[in-house]
């Protein structure tokens, strides 16, 4: 065990992890709004707003998948104590982590069943920053048109294509959320 | 209160709600399981939007009920405590000051903004549910977005009555996917489901949650030759006047006498207290008779 495995969790979890829901709620029904969320410090490379979400939705009843580069003994360590979550592989995944590069495919995630669209697999993506311009974003939640800075436009499109099935997914950088659920259609901006 | 977790429910189950909640709104329309705790008020009380308004309040939110409409009828009143009581929010009965709102079978007439959210306590969630009783069967139908025989139902309105005689709970289809259940409010209100705000869905006892993003595209079902009507009483509110809101039909004596009130109590108290005033609104030398 490292320094740092029993440290940086919520200090008050009900208030905190409301809060942090509430930013999550509606980054994903807004999709290309940028929303703060903070709280939790996880080790290096987690960002502040990745560990939060863990926090706020993950526990001993949703397998996780750490993608390479975003896992390691102290992350482990970390997500063991504050989380719970088993670790899996992507095909058993609930809720994946890491960056864009090392994730996918996209794939090999569950899609959810034509029946149960909503057993699908939730990706929670690091990027370096988030960016109100790039890909043009339209669909549910979005009055006209909103933009968002997306790290592969054709694997979302495809994505799309899927519909009710599909993979939803949280960007995050340092402590700023933003949603990309499947129901959004994707454009190159 | 300090005996129990902030906002009543322990955070595992609270997390199981949220989780369910942003499946919803990734699938505008789609009724995602949740496993629904015991809650301590009856099932038909309103236990879905409860635990839906649970999983999503704050301390810093200012909460809103109401029953039909109305913030002082028994449900409303008891909702609203127990969350004063469980999460220490702000309540208000003004749908402006409102950042979650917990309804039971009505829209407030004001237009919600984005940054409110409304939870609706949906007694049954699936519109198909008297039309094929098989839960089994009714996933399918949905999967394969078979849709038929809600058009049939609608169609024998039209050849018993004349018209589509379904007033209430009137089905609709979500960003042109899934047909859902509004929830029982009157047809008038559909049209305000293409809301700014987040709208969510509990049913407790069916254990399902669903939602509305923002800006969602929300049609009512109808035909070309009998397009949806929102009606409502023609009639305008006896103590305010109002020509636009949704009216409730009270009977004032054994003579057949009645009158009609706004059914959102916020709207018509605001508008009295702007000074409209309706037929059978109280006389000002009246008010000032001891």
């Amino acid at each position: 065990m490292q320094d740092g495995t029993l440290t940086g969790g919520f200090d008050d979890a009900p208030v905190q992890s409301a809060h942090a829901f509430r930013a999550a709620l509606s980054a994903l029904a807004r999709p290309g709004r940028i929303e703060k969320i903070g709280g939790v410090a996880a080790p290096a490379p987690l960002s502040p707003a990745a560990a939060t979400l863990l926090l706020t939705l993950c526990d001993a009843e949703t397998p996780l998948f750490l993608a390479p580069g975003s896992d390691g003994p102290g992350i482990r360590d970390w997500i063991a104590f504050h989380v719970g979550a088993p670790l899996v592989d992507r095909a058993g995944a609930m809720f994946a982590l890491g960056r864009w590069q090392t994730l996918g495919p996209l794939s090999a995630f569950d899609q959810g069943t034509p029946e149960y669209p909503d057993r699908s697999a939730t990706l929670i993506v690091e990027v370096e920053t988030l960016e109100r311009r790039g890909a043009r974003l339209t669909g549910p939640g979005i009055e006209t048109d909103a933009h968002l800075a997306l790290p592969d436009v054709r694997a979302l499109q495809d994505n799309h294509a899927q519909f009710p099935l599909g993979l939803d997914f949280f960007f995050t950088a340092g402590q700023e959320i933003a949603g990309l659920p499947r129901s959004t259609k994707v454009e190159v901006g | 209160m300090t005996d129990y977790n902030f906002a009543y429910l322990d955070e595992q189950t609270k997390r199981m709600i949220r989780r369910a909640i942003l499946k919803g709104i990734a699938i505008p329309g789609y009724q995602v399981p949740f496993a629904a705790r015991e809650m301590p008020m009856p099932y038909g009380w309103g236990t879905g939007g409860v635990q839906v308004s649970a999983a999503c309040l704050t301390p810093d939110d200012t909460f809103k009920v109401i029953d039909q409409g109305a913030d002082d009828t028994t449900n409303a009143v008891s909702i609203r405590k127990f969350f004063q009581r469980t999460a220490q929010v702000a309540t208000t009965e003004r749908t402006r000051e409102a950042t979650v709102i917990q309804t039971r079978h009505r829209i407030p007439e004001e237009p919600l903004t984005e940054d409110q959210i409304l939870v609706y306590q949906v007694p049954i969630p699936e519109p198909l549910r008297f039309l094929e009783p098989r839960e089994t069967e009714t996933r399918k139908m949905h999967s394969l977005e078979e849709y038929g025989l809600m058009h049939v139902k609608l169609y024998e309105d039209i050849a018993r009555h004349g018209h589509i005689a379904t007033s209430y709970a009137y089905p609709v289809k979500v960003e042109g996917r899934y047909v859902m259940d509004p929830s029982p409010i009157p047809k008038f209100d559909n049209p305000k489901l293409e809301m700014a705000a987040i709208q969510l869905f509990g049913a407790g006892r069916e254990q399902r949650i669903y939602a509305i993003p923002p800006f969602t595209k929300v049609v009512s079902l109808d035909f070309e030759d009998h397009p949806f009507d929102p009606s409502k009483a023609d009639h305008p509110c006896d103590l305010c006047g109002s020509e636009l809101s949704y009216l409730d039909e009270v009977i004032i004596d054994d003579a057949g006498g009645r009158m009609f009130v706004c059914s959102d109590t916020d709207f018509c108290a605001g508008r009295q207290a702007e000074g409209h005033r309706g037929r059978l609104s109280p006389q000002p030398d009246a008010e000032t008779t001891p």
